[in-house]
């Protein structure tokens, strides 16, 4: 058996694969269902309902899908760059660490003035997260993945160690939690009155620009092309460390504002469950879009419907809620398959 | 028609009516031929010809759509890439399958055990290797790492593989193509041997001169058919070349032209960090003159390629373009200092095979205000720039959408010499231009070198075939070691002559 | 300081060693076993969830030890067939199936679990493996109590390392093994099969992650419970590259980091650690890899075709 590409893919072959692949996911929820004892069609019935079925269940998915848009984002340009950041959920934390740093009183600022400085802030803590790993495997050829993923968890102990010494919330009962963020410092609702804040704008509006920059910019450009071909664009003079760098910038600043937005939109302060995994659910989001930008967003918004439907329907059904990890992670793998199938054939030799 | 073997001695190989389809190309139609024990069977052909398809049915790793192949009598299943092994059918690769972190005897070893078997016995193994490099010359150390041997030393691993494994039936690919021509002799004594030990030979080339030396019969292959078959002593290269393109090959004419300023100018130039290095290397880059480069693969053409191309900096010696010192050196400032370059490896090096031909074209000059500003990349305009390529350059393709992966390397290579040569590029480096094309992408991507020549481009032409250099170019250096021979003008030397610098002769007493 | 040199000089520090190091010394020779081989196998960390779940509820479902320590080989051997599918036979990018393997085999865990006891909240016990000293060896001063007075597990962690440093070095399949992480072309020339032996090795290596998982259930603690692997599966990622891709290295650095691990868990309780976070020693042990992996970045011992996907007919 081998892989023979194809050159010139009908429109049947590049859709009936993704297709199978969400097929495949749908029977996977349906059966796993059945093994929990439950009606499959009720089970899955229950999942829409409780992502999309009320006023209520559209904004939480809408509000899951917020951080999710980040690190889907963040993910996306990365791997685009060949640099495998899965480092996501420590960058995550960086921005949301700043962001309660900047937010709770340490500058008397207006919230015009305050809220993007806070934003920045936790850019630029999200960066130099990536950076270092990035410059490690330029200078030293260190694998990425290793030491990202190893800073995930010197990062969460990090933060639990603040949490309870000096970030520790006098007024917090003895709980490992911040203090809140000042009201200047919040995040406005899009619309007052609904529980849907200005972080879900500024992810749409990241998403464009990564989108903009991917395909309109020369620096958009050369993040491809050291992913697609690093020989070649070495070779066209395009400057690879440069570039890798750029790209660890963008990403880890974009998980940050995973972090940020969370913090200043939804939640107002900063505990250790502030991300279930959105630095690795990132993955799955920016994979399950084919690391487009503009996909990035219908994947959040799919993945977190999701998440938000299971969480309703495991307290319904009693399926349990681990099911939506499940069936995520089948996913990625079917859409990476799918994806992959798109462009090949598989072959007797 | 098909190559039958003298009836006197028994055939080793006999291949029947092997016909594979790939889509809608026909890579072998019917292809039928025989070589017998004690002989030496050319097969001749261009690329594409349906050579490589063909070695690949025979060691099962594609089955044939229709066919047979028989091995000293017996039926070869097909897609067994086991069985033409345990038959007694050896092949050396063109490019060498070895592990070169291993060492020789765990390269040969490598197969020859029962997979869940307890033990290599290796002592065994290197005494039966002893006697094999006795009987057939073929000395190798078999403790040395495969990394430390040098190509030639390769390529008599990847024989004495072959012997090993008890072959009855040797095949070559392209063999010499890595070996100085007194290299290739010693190769060829070594198969004399090895057919007057009954063993049977097939020899693939596409060079004529060799194929004569050392065949008793060839078979050529035209578009995946088998369309002659001659007795070595019937025949001469002129006959045999219009047998393989099916045409006579007219070298192309090489027009005088008025010899300008010293374009590029390296003195006593060292690199580092390349196997080998360049070495107190002085070259000039007249314009309007081709300045060939002989040698071996291996030699140092990597460093010299590089250095030209910027992705190298010199660590010793002076450096110049235009008569002027140039201080950082790097792919972007050979771009912008007009040096135009066509690299060795075109699928990664020259182009990205996941982007589209526009963004293929453009890579090198896309912070050009022809097609961005202020980093807005003008797609418009990068399209335009495409088409004009497709046109001007003959580049059959679907369009400047198309991924560059789906093109045929002479296409490739078409895209890559037009986004080199539209920009008047005053130096060029020509890294192996045309390895691997066929012989229509040959002429093409000659004649253009030749019209940049007459326009007054400095080109420096790099390539392992001596027949290619000396038909092209107006001096030829030799490379050996990473030292650089001084320059011969044309004509003044003979292949032979060559040979001997390309072997490491002469150096010594030049320096 | 005295008290360090006490912790150091206790018997426990190091019998807590070897006990700690044991899982790693499964996995990591698991994922050593699919590097040689040309795979990463970042499915690590979930195969290792899966490997302590499985074996804990073959245990708990009545099963005795060694046949549960079966279902962990097994179900790690499940996780390594669709991983080895998926990047050896399709080619797909050994990062992403990777994560997707570890996402899938945890999520799948902890599902099952749920399903399997819904409404527990003090997850249950079974009986582990107790310490069996080995007859004579165990006698030795010094070293007897500390490496032959563990549970059986760990002495078929010490055969492991044994079998598979013999196996690569001197078996024709070791061979085979070294050689289509160097070079599959030259595996394909001799008539081995390349997807054969790159399956095989990431099947196997997948297996005997799952151990390692399973040792956590079955002879470390006496219960599943959720994060417990955290992060061991990444570490033994580090321990190969620092093992330079040599079992005897490699298990010479899980001892290393496990006497970490063992001394940091001791140093809390001193007086030192009442001046400092308890989580400052948690940090030490991922900020050692770290530094583990900066220091051995250098040499070039990594096998040639790590990571690249070899499609028959491309070179």
């Amino acid at each position: 058996m081998r892989l023979e590409p194809i050159a010139d893919p009908s429109p049947m072959r590049r859709v009936l694969p993704v297709v199978i692949a969400l097929a495949a996911t749908v029977i996977l929820a349906g059966f796993l269902a059945l093994v929990s004892g439950s009606d499959p069609m009720a089970v899955l019935g229950l999942i829409v309902k409780g992502a999309v079925g009320s006023k209520f269940a559209a904004l939480e998915t809408l509000n899951r899908a917020t951080p999710l848009i980040f690190t889907g984002l963040a993910i996306a340009v990365a791997f685009r760059a060949r640099l495998w950041n899965i480092g996501a959920e420590a960058q995550l934390y960086a921005g949301a660490l700043v962001t309660v740093l900047l937010g709770t009183g340490a500058l008397p600022l207006p919230a015009p003035v305050l809220i993007p400085v806070m934003a920045l802030g936790a850019i630029v803590a999200g960066a130099a997260m990536l950076v270092g790993p990035a410059l490690l495997k330029l200078r030293l050829g260190v694998d990425e993945v290793v030491t990202t993923l190893l800073l995930n968890f010197v990062m969460l102990l990090f933060i639990s160690m603040l949490l309870e010494g000096p970030l520790k919330d006098p007024m917090g009962m003895g709980w490992p939690k911040s203090a809140p963020l000042l009201k200047e410092a919040r995040l406005p609702r899009i619309v007052s009155g609904l529980r849907l804040h200005w972080g879900f704008g500024l992810a749409l509006i990241a998403a464009l620009a990564v989108w903009l920059l991917d395909r309109h910019t020369v620096a958009g450009f050369e993040m491809r092309a050291v992913g697609a071909g690093e020989t070649a664009a070495r070779f066209a003079g395009i400057r690879v460390p440069r570039v890798v760098i750029r790209t660890a910038v963008l990403s880890g600043g974009l998980a940050a504002l995973a972090g940020f937005s969370e913090v200043a939109g939804l939640k107002g302060n900063l505990t250790l469950d502030l991300s279930p995994g959105y630095g690795y659910t990132g993955i799955v989001v920016a994979m399950l879009a084919g690391l487009n930008p503009l996909g990035v967003v219908l994947s959040a918004l799919f993945v977190a419907a999701i998440f938000v439907g299971a969480d309703s329907m495991s307290r319904a059904a009693g399926v349990p809620t681990y099911i939506a990890d499940m069936l995520l992670a089948f996913a990625l793998l079917a859409m990476v398959l799918a994806l992959t199938m798109t462009r090949y054939r598989l072959r007797r030799a | 028609m098909s190559g039958t073997a003298p009836k006197s001695r028994p055939v080793a190989l006999r291949l029947d009516g092997i016909t594979k389809r790939f889509g809608a190309v026909l890579a072998n139609d019917a292809i039928s031929l025989e070589v017998a024990q004690g002989e030496v069977l050319a097969l001749l052909g261009e690329n594409g010809a349906g050579k490589t398809t063909l070695m690949n049915i025979l060691f099962g790793h594609y089955t044939a759509d229709q066919g047979r192949i028989e091995v000293l009598g017996e039926a070869l299943p097909a897609g067994q890439p086991r069985a033409a092994l345990d038959r007694g059918v050896g092949m050396v690769h063109q490019h060498f399958t070895l592990a070169e972190n291993l060492t020789v005897l765990d390269n040969l070893l490598l197969g020859t055990r029962p997979l869940f078997g307890l033990r290599l016995n290796r002592g065994a193994a290197r005494a039966r290797i002893a006697a094999l490099a006795q009987d057939f010359g073929l000395a190798v150390d078999p403790d040395a790492r495969v990394a430390d041997l040098s190509v030639g030393e390769r390529q008599r691993v990847e024989i004495l593989k072959a012997l090993y494994r008890k072959a009855r039936v040797l095949i070559l690919d392209e063999p010499t193509a890595v070996l100085t021509p007194q290299e290739a002799e010693a190769l060829f004594a070594t198969l004399r041997h090895a057919v007057a030990q009954g063993l049977a030979v097939i020899f693939i080339s596409h060079k004529l001169h060799e194929v004569i030396g050392i065949a008793d019969r060839v078979v050529v292959l035209r578009h995946g058919r088998v369309v002659g078959e001659v007795a070595v002593a019937d025949t001469d290269p002129a006959r045999l070349a219009a047998m393989m393109v099916g045409a006579e090959i007219r070298s192309p004419a090489i027009p005088t032209v008025a010899e300008g300023a010293v374009a590029l100018r390296l003195e006593r130039v060292a690199t580092q960090g390349f196997h080998p290095d360049l070495v107190n290397a002085s070259l000039d880059l007249v314009a309007g003159r081709i300045t060939g480069l002989a040698g071996v693969s291996g030699n140092g053409q990597g460093a010299l390629a590089a250095l030209i191309a910027g992705l190298a900096v010199p660590v010793a010696g002076r450096f110049q373009i235009g008569g002027r010192d140039i201080p950082d050196w790097s792919p972007l400032a050979a771009i912008g200092q007009g040096v135009a370059r066509i690299p060795e490896d075109r699928h990664h090096a020259g182009t990205i095979g996941d982007f589209t031909l526009t963004e293929n074209a453009v890579i090198e000059r896309l912070r050009d205000p022809r097609f961005s500003r202020h980093g807005w990349i003008d797609w418009r305009a990068a399209r335009r720039h495409a088409e004009g390529l497709i046109y001007g350059y003959d580049i059959r393709c679907s369009g400047p959408d198309a991924r560059i992966r789906l093109l045929s390397g002479g296409n490739m290579q078409k895209l890559i010499l037009g986004r080199a040569l539209e920009e008047s590029p005053a130096i060029i480096l020509a890294n192996q231009p045309v390895r691997g094309l066929d012989i229509g992408a040959v002429r093409f991507v000659q004649e253009r070198l030749l019209a940049a020549r007459a326009r007054g481009a400095a080109i420096l032409l790099i390539s392992e075939d001596l027949e290619e250099v000396m038909a092209l170019s107006d001096v030829i250096h030799v490379i050996s070691d990473g030292r650089l021979s001084p320059q011969f003008p044309r004509g003044s030397m003979s292949a032979a002559d060559l040979g001997l610098w390309m072997a490491g002769q002469g150096f010594d007493h030049a320096a | 300081m005295s008290e360090i040199f006490t912790i150091i000089a206790s018997v426990s520090l190091w019998v807590a060693m070897v006990r700690i190091a044991s899982p790693l010394i499964f996995a990591t020779l698991g994922e050593l076993l699919c590097e040689r081989a040309g795979v990463l196998n970042l499915g690590i960390e979930g195969i290792m969830v899966a490997g302590a779940f499985a074996g804990w509820f073959a245990a708990y479902s009545g099963m005795g030890l060694w046949p549960a320590v079966g279902v962990a080989f097994l179900t790690g051997m499940g996780f390594g067939a669709l991983h080895a599918l998926l990047t050896v036979l399709f080619g797909l990018s050994q990062h992403v199936v990777g994560i997707g393997i570890t996402l899938l085999a945890s999520s799948s865990s902890y599902f099952a679990y749920r399903l399997a006891l819904p409404e527990v909240t003090s997850p249950p016990k079974i009986e582990a493996f107790a310490t069996w000293p080995v007859p004579v060896l165990s006698q030795i001063p010094l070293i007897g109590p500390v490496l032959f007075s563990q549970t059986p597990l760990t002495y078929l962690a010490y055969g492991l390392a044994i079998a598979l440093a013999l196996v690569l070095a001197r078996t024709p399949l070791g061979l085979a093994i070294r050689a289509v992480g160097e070079n599959p072309t030259s595996v394909e020339a001799q008539g081995l099969s390349v997807a054969g032996l790159r399956s095989g090795a990431v099947i196997a290596g997948s297996g005997l992650m799952a151990v390692g998982g399973s040792f956590l259930t079955l002879s470390a603690f006496n219960s599943f419970f959720f994060e417990m692997v955290n992060g061991r599966g990444w570490i033994c990622i580090a321990l190969v590259v620092f093992g330079a891709w040599k079992p005897g290295k490699a298990v010479a650095g899980a001892f290393l980091f496990a006497a970490f691990d063992a001394l940091q868990i001791r140093l809390q309780q001193t007086p030192l650690g009442a001046h400092l976070p308890y989580q400052i020693f948690l940090m030490l042990p991922y900020l050692l890899s770290i530094l583990a992996l900066i220091v051995t970045s250098r040499r070039a011992s990594v096998p040639a075709a790590l990571m690249q996907p070899f499609r028959k007919g491309e070179r």
